[in-house]
C-alpha cells in the first residue's frame, strides 16, 4: 500500500489535511496535519502535494534504530525516540513533523483518510508495495 | 468554550495601539449565530450614530461562523462589515480561500478593527501573539504583490489578506484581496480598510476548535462530500464554476451590456466558460475545504500585457466583457488582473466604466475632461481608467467615488443611466423583463447586489432550479414574451434573501446548495451536529430573517432621509426599453416598481416608507431596535 499524489488533481482545498489531523489526533485542527498542500501562487500557479510515499529515509537515518516499518508503514517508537530530529532534517518530502509539546516526531501512518476524503483523486491509496524485496 | 466556535473576539484599535482578546458572549452567538449575524448586531450597537464611514471610529470586522474551519463542503467564509463608503448604510462583503479558517484556528470568531494607524500598519496575528508592525515599503505596491512578499517573509502558511492602491487611496469600490484572487469585493471594505492605515492582515494558527459531536459531525460531513459529488452538478457545473452561466444569461437576455443598453452580446462565445477553460487555464483552485472549485487559476497574455489571474468568474465576464464590451476572454482576464492587483472591485469598475464610456459617447464627458479618447470595446480605455481610479488621478478622482457620486458631480441626466441602487453598483443582470430580480436589486440591504437573492430562474424559466439544471437546459435564443409580475415575485425574493444569506451567518459557501442542489436540511444537520444546538433548517432561517430586519434598522439609522425613494432602480430600468436581443423592447414601468415594492414591503412587515413596524421588530425578537427606531421618529 502508498499513497500516490496525482498533483494537477489538487485544488489546494486541504480537506485532506483536515481529516488528517481529526483522524489522528482527533482535533479539528489542520496544522496538526501529517501532510502538506503547497500552494504556489501567482506564478507558476498550481499545487504540490508534500506526502509520504514511505520510502523509509527517516528509518534509514535515525541513530536509535527507533523508526521501524510495522505492519504497513514506518513507524516512530516513541521509547526509543531520542528526539535528535535526524529524520525531520532527512525526509525529502518535509513531512517528518516535530510535536508541539513533545521530543517525537510524527509522521504518517499510512491510515489512507486523506485518500478517502479527497474530493478530486489528487492523492490516492493503491495496492503497489511500499518495500521492495531483497 | 462554545462548540464550533473558537470563543473570542479579538479587538484591536489602532489609534491607541492597543490589543485585547475577549470572550465571545453567548447572547450574541444564540441570537445572531455568526458571520454577518455577528456583524450586523455589533455595527448597530458600536458605531456611533452619523459616523462618517472613513472617520476613525468606524468599524472593520472580519466575521467567521459557526461551521468556518469544520469538515464539511466548503466551510472557508469570512464576513466583512462596515457602515458603507458606497451607500452610508449597512455594508458586509464575504470571501473564500482559506483566511476564515485560519482566524479561528488561531483562537478567534471576530476580528474588530477600529481607530486609524499614525502609519501604514500590518496586522500579524500567530496565535495569541498579536503585533502591529509598519508597513511603509508596502504601500504603494499592489495586493498580489503585498501578499507574495508577505508569504515570502512570514512563512507560506500564513493566510494574508490586503489591500491595494486603491484602498490606500479610498476608492468607493476598493476591496480586500486574499489567496491571489480571493475578495471581499463589494460595497467599500478595502477603502474603510486603507482609511485606517492597514496594508495587511497575516495570520496563522494552530489550536483546535472543539465540536459537540465530533465523530458524528465527521462521519455526517463525510456523507455529505459524498452526496455533493454525486449531484449532476459536480462533473457539470464544476469545470467552468460561475462562468459556465455565461450562455444561458444571454440566450435568455440578461446579461448587461454597453452599460445596460442592451442585455444580449453578440460576441459571448468568446468570453464564456468554455473559453475561460480552454484559452486561460492552468489549474482549478478551490477555497478551504470545498469538491467543487469555481476558480480557474490561468494566464493571459493581450497587446496590453500579460499576467497570472484567477478567473475571470462570471460577474467579471459580465461586467467587464458585457457593460465594457471587451471583445475576448484573455481581455476581460487582463482587465480582471489590473482590478485584483490595484485592489478593484471588479463589478462596481465594470459599472462605473460602462457609464464614462457612455458619457463619452454622448459628449458628456470630452476628451479634456479624461485625458483621451475612451470607448467600449477597448481595452486600452479600461486599462487607462482603472490606474486613474486606483491613484485618484484626473477623472479617476471623479470615478473613484462610485457611479451615484460620479453623475451627481457630472449632472446632464447622466444619472439616467447611472447603474446602481443605494449607490452601490450593479452586479451581472439585466432585469428589465426579470421583475423578481429587479425586486432583489432593489431591496438588497448592500445595494445592487445580486448575492442576497437570486430569483432569475422564477423569472426567466418560470419556477427556482438549481444553476447546473438552468445552464444544462437546451435553450436557444429566442425572443422571451414580456414578464407578468405578481405578487408571487415579493414572496421568492424573501425566501431567497433569507436562504442566501444564512450562509453568510454560517460562515459556509452557499454555492453547493444554489449551484447543485444540495439540500438544505443537510446543513441544519450538520450545524446541529458541530455546534450542540439543535435547530431544523427553519429555525435557522428565522434568525436570517432577524437579521435582515437588523441590517434595515441600521440603514434607516444611518442613512439621511432613508425612504422608499431609496429601493428605486435607476431612471435607465424604468424608461428605456432594452435595445435588441431576447428581451427587445421590454421593460418595467414605474407603476410596476410601485407595485413590486407594495407587495414586497406588506411581506416584510415595514410600512409605506420600508421602514420595519414595531410590531414587526418585536416579532423577530429586535424589541429594543424598535425602541430605538421610535426614540428616533422613525416609527
Amino acid at each position: 500500500m502508498k499513497l500516490i499524489a496525482q498533483h494537477e488533481n489538487c485544488s489546494g482545498c486541504n480537506t485532506c489535511r483536515l481529516a488528517c489531523a481529526i483522524v489522528n489526533f482527533q482535533e479539528v485542527n489542520p496544522s496538526k496535519s501529517l501532510l502538506h498542500i503547497e500552494a504556489r501562487f501567482p506564478a507558476p500557479g498550481n499545487y504540490r502535494i508534500h506526502l509520504c510515499d514511505q520510502c523509509g529515509a527517516c528509518a534509514e537515518n535515525c541513530p536509535e534504530d527507533a523508526i521501524q516499518f510495522v505492519e504497513n508503514a514506518f513507524r516512530v517508537d516513541s521509547e526509543a525516540c531520542s528526539g535528535c530530529l535526524i529524520c525531520v532534517e532527512v525526509c525529502p518530502h518535509d513531512v517528518m513533523y516535530e510535536k508541539a509539546g513533545s521530543d517525537v516526531p510524527v509522521k504518517c501512518i499510512l491510515c489512507g483518510e486523506c485518500a478517502k476524503v479527497c474530493p478530486r483523486e489528487a492523492i490516492r491509496l493503491t495496492e503497489e508495495s511500499t518495500r521492495e524485496v531483497a | 468554550m462554545i462548540p464550533a466556535y473558537a470563543g473570542y473576539i479579538l479587538r484591536v484599535n489602532l489609534d491607541e495601539e492597543s490589543i485585547h482578546k475577549e470572550p465571545l458572549p453567548e447572547t450574541l452567538v444564540r441570537q445572531f449565530i455568526g458571520g454577518r449575524g455577528f456583524v450586523a448586531r455589533i455595527l448597530y450597537d458600536e458605531i456611533a450614530p452619523g459616523t462618517e464611514p472613513f472617520d476613525p471610529q468606524n468599524l472593520l470586522i472580519a466575521a467567521t461562523g459557526p461551521l468556518t474551519g469544520h469538515f464539511l463542503p466548503a466551510s472557508g467564509k469570512t464576513h466583512f462589515g462596515t457602515k458603507s463608503p458606497a451607500t452610508g448604510g449597512y455594508a458586509d462583503s464575504n470571501l473564500g480561500g482559506h483566511f476564515g479558517p485560519q482566524i479561528k484556528y488561531a483562537g478567534y470568531d471576530v476580528l474588530l478593527i477600529k481607530g486609524r494607524a499614525q502609519k501604514p500598519s500590518i496586522l500579524v496575528i500567530d496565535d495569541d501573539k498579536v503585533k502591529i508592525r509598519p508597513a511603509e515599503s508596502f504601500w504603494g505596491q499592489g495586493s498580489l504583490t503585498t501578499e507574495k512578499q508577505l508569504k515570502n517573509e512570514l512563512g507560506e502558511d500564513f493566510q494574508i489578506l490586503s489591500i491595494g492602491p486603491a484602498g490606500e487611496n479610498l476608492v468607493r469600490f476598493a476591496c480586500i484581496s486574499h489567496d491571489f484572487g480571493r475578495q471581499a469585493g463589494r460595497t467599500g471594505v478595502g477603502a474603510v480598510m486603507g482609511s485606517k492605515n492597514l496594508k495587511s492582515i497575516a495570520v496563522r494558527g494552530t489550536k483546535s476548535i472543539p465540536v459537540a459531536d465530533l465523530d458524528k459531525a465527521y462521519a455526517k460531513g463525510k456523507e455529505a462530500y459524498q452526496k455533493v459529488k454525486a449531484k449532476p452538478g459536480f462533473e457539470g457545473w464544476t469545470p467552468e464554476g460561475t462562468a459556465g452561466i455565461t450562455n444561458w444569461t444571454n440566450e435568455v437576455g440578461v446579461f448587461p451590456t454597453r452599460n445596460f443598453q442592451t442585455s444580449f452580446a453578440e460576441h459571448h462565445q468568446d468570453i464564456n466558460g468554455k473559453a475561460v477553460i480552454e484559452r486561460l487555464k492552468i489549474t482549478d483552485k478551490g477555497c478551504f475545504a470545498c469538491p467543487t472549485p469555481c476558480g480557474k487559476y490561468g494566464h493571459t497574455k493581450t497587446a496590453a500585457g500579460s499576467a497570472h489571474v484567477e478567473g475571470p468568474e462570471f460577474e467579471t465576464i459580465a461586467l467587464f466583457g458585457g457593460n465594457c464590451v471587451l471583445k475576448t476572454v484573455e481581455e476581460v482576464a487582463y482587465a480582471n488582473y489590473l482590478c485584483d492587483e490595484l485592489g478593484i472591485d471588479t463589478i462596481s469598475a465594470g459599472v462605473v466604466i460602462g457609464w464614462a464610456m457612455e458619457c463619452f459617447e454622448k459628449g458628456i464627458l470630452s476628451r479634456d475632461d479624461v485625458g483621451r479618447d475612451i470607448g467600449f470595446s477597448d481595452l486600452d480605455s479600461v486599462v487607462f481608467l482603472l490606474n486613474k481610479i486606483a491613484s485618484r488621478e484626473g477623472i479617476g478622482d471623479l470615478l473613484a467615488e462610485g457611479v451615484k457620486i460620479a453623475a451627481q458631480r457630472t449632472g446632464h441626466d447622466s444619472d439616467h443611466f447611472a447603474i446602481h441602487v443605494k449607490g452601490l453598483e450593479w452586479s451581472g443582470y439585466e432585469c428589465r423583463n426579470a421583475p423578481s430580480m429587479m425586486l432583489a436589486y432593489m431591496t438588497a440591504d448592500v445595494g445592487a447586489h445580486h448575492n442576497r437573492a437570486w430569483v432569475l430562474g422564477h423569472d426567466m424559466a418560470g419556477a427556482w432550479t438549481n444553476v447546473h439544471d438552468l445552464i444544462a437546459s437546451e435553450t436557444e435564443i429566442a425572443a422571451q414574451p414580456k414578464a407578468i409580475i405578481s405578487d408571487h415575485s415579493a414572496a421568492y425574493v424573501i425566501e431567497s434573501q433569507h436562504k442566501r444569506s444564512l450562509f453568510d451567518v454560517l460562515g459556509n459557501c452557499r454555492l453547493q446548495m444554489m449551484e447543485l442542489g444540495f439540500e438544505a436540511e443537510e446543513y441544519a444537520e450538520l450545524y446541529s451536529m458541530i455546534t450542540g444546538d439543535k435547530k431544523s433548517w427553519q429555525e435557522l432561517i428565522n434568525v436570517s430573517e432577524r437579521i435582515w430586519h437588523l441590517t434595515r434598522a441600521f440603514s434607516v439609522r444611518e442613512i439621511d432621509g432613508f425612504g422608499r425613494h431609496l429601493d428605486f432602480p435607476p431612471p435607465r430600468m424604468v424608461e428605456d426599453p432594452i435595445e435588441d436581443g431576447p428581451n427587445q423592447g421590454h421593460y418595467l414601468s414605474k407603476a410596476d416598481i410601485e407595485k413590486l415594492l407594495n407587495w414586497y414591503y406588506t411581506a416584510r412587515g415595514w410600512n409605506g416608507k420600508g421602514i420595519p413596524t414595531q410590531q414587526t421588530l418585536t416579532r423577530v425578537g429586535l424589541v429594543d431596535v424598535a425602541e430605538d427606531m421610535q426614540k428616533l421618529g422613525f416609527i
